[in-house]
């Protein structure tokens, strides 16, 4: 048995915010009360934060029943100024991995490289699980929080179960 | 396997995070073009045995394009640069003038 747990976890909300950072992330930061992330990192404390999911691209979390606010909020502070905000927590599934080898478990389904020098605790990644698309990021030592398209939740969760069953392969710590 | 670093994110992006564009740096050629350069922009492509100049998507990233110069015999990167010019930059001629000399003739 592993020592990997794999959770669905209930909607949050999400808002995809695209625009210059620099013109934008002052704003973002004014919704959530998270820093401006820099490139390929998550900031807040996982029920608030901002995650960098390209160089015109933010991505906000927050709980589910304040996104109405912070859309509006976000509408004003950002009057004038291109950008595009979108409520997407609809869109999106998350899960929580946790345990002992969690990064073991997440590299058998990506490309990208989760050593603790190329992907340590605050850094997002946007890659491919198996088939699909989706992020992930390290919210704690031992702990990978991952994103999807709502419409291959079932295929992501039982990928992650899959993988988390068989336990870890010994790519990154010693089994 | 290839692995290419996008130049808008900075993530060394395995080939099956990047989605394939073809041929860089192609004319675009519209109406009062000829027949046969607008035959040649849609159809004829240099497909050399060597150094090659593309266009890649980080479709499973950053969603950016970018472009690559790669070698298609061995399958040596000799760099990637921004999508946002018509020709490959100095310093990517200048790797590749470094690994292949005389490449262009």
């Amino acid at each position: 048995m592993s020592e990997v747990t794999v959770t669905r976890m209930a909607p949050g909300g999400m808002i995809t915010l695209r625009g210059d950072p620099a013109e934008v992330g002052a704003a973002a930061a004014g919704v959530t009360r998270a820093e401006v992330p820099g490139p390929l990192t998550i900031t807040g404390d996982g029920v608030r934060g901002l995650g960098w999911m390209a160089p015109d691209e933010l991505l906000i979390l927050l709980p589910a029943d304040e996104v109405a606010e912070a859309l509006e909020r976000l509408g004003a502070d950002l009057d004038g100024v291109h950008h595009l905000a979108v409520d997407v927590s609809d869109a999106r599934s998350r899960f929580a991995l946790e345990g002992r080898g969690v990064r073991d478990i997440v590299q058998k389904l990506t490309p990208a490289d989760l050593s603790e020098a190329a992907f340590p605790v605050g850094c997002l990644r946007r890659t491919r699980l198996a088939q699909v698309a989706g992020a992930i990021w390290m919210a704690e030592e031992s702990r990978i929080e991952a994103i999807c398209f709502r419409s291959v939740t079932d295929y992501v969760e039982t990928l992650l179960r899959t993988a988390a069953e068989a336990g870890p392969p010994g790519f990154h710590a010693p089994l | 396997m290839l692995t290419l670093r996008c130049p808008a994110c900075g993530v060394m992006a395995d080939e099956t995070e990047l989605a394939p564009g073809g041929e860089a740096h192609l004319t675009r050629e519209g109406p009062g073009s000829t027949d046969e350069a607008f035959e040649a922009y849609l159809f004829l492509r240099k497909n050399p045995r060597g150094v090659h100049f593309e266009r890649w998507r980080h479709a499973m990233g950053c969603g950016k394009w970018f472009h690559a110069a790669r070698c298609t015999v061995t399958l040596e990167v000799f760099g990637t640069y921004p999508a946002q010019t018509s020709g490959p930059p100095e310093e990517i001629l200048a790797a590749i003038e470094a690994r292949r000399p005389g490449w262009q003739g």
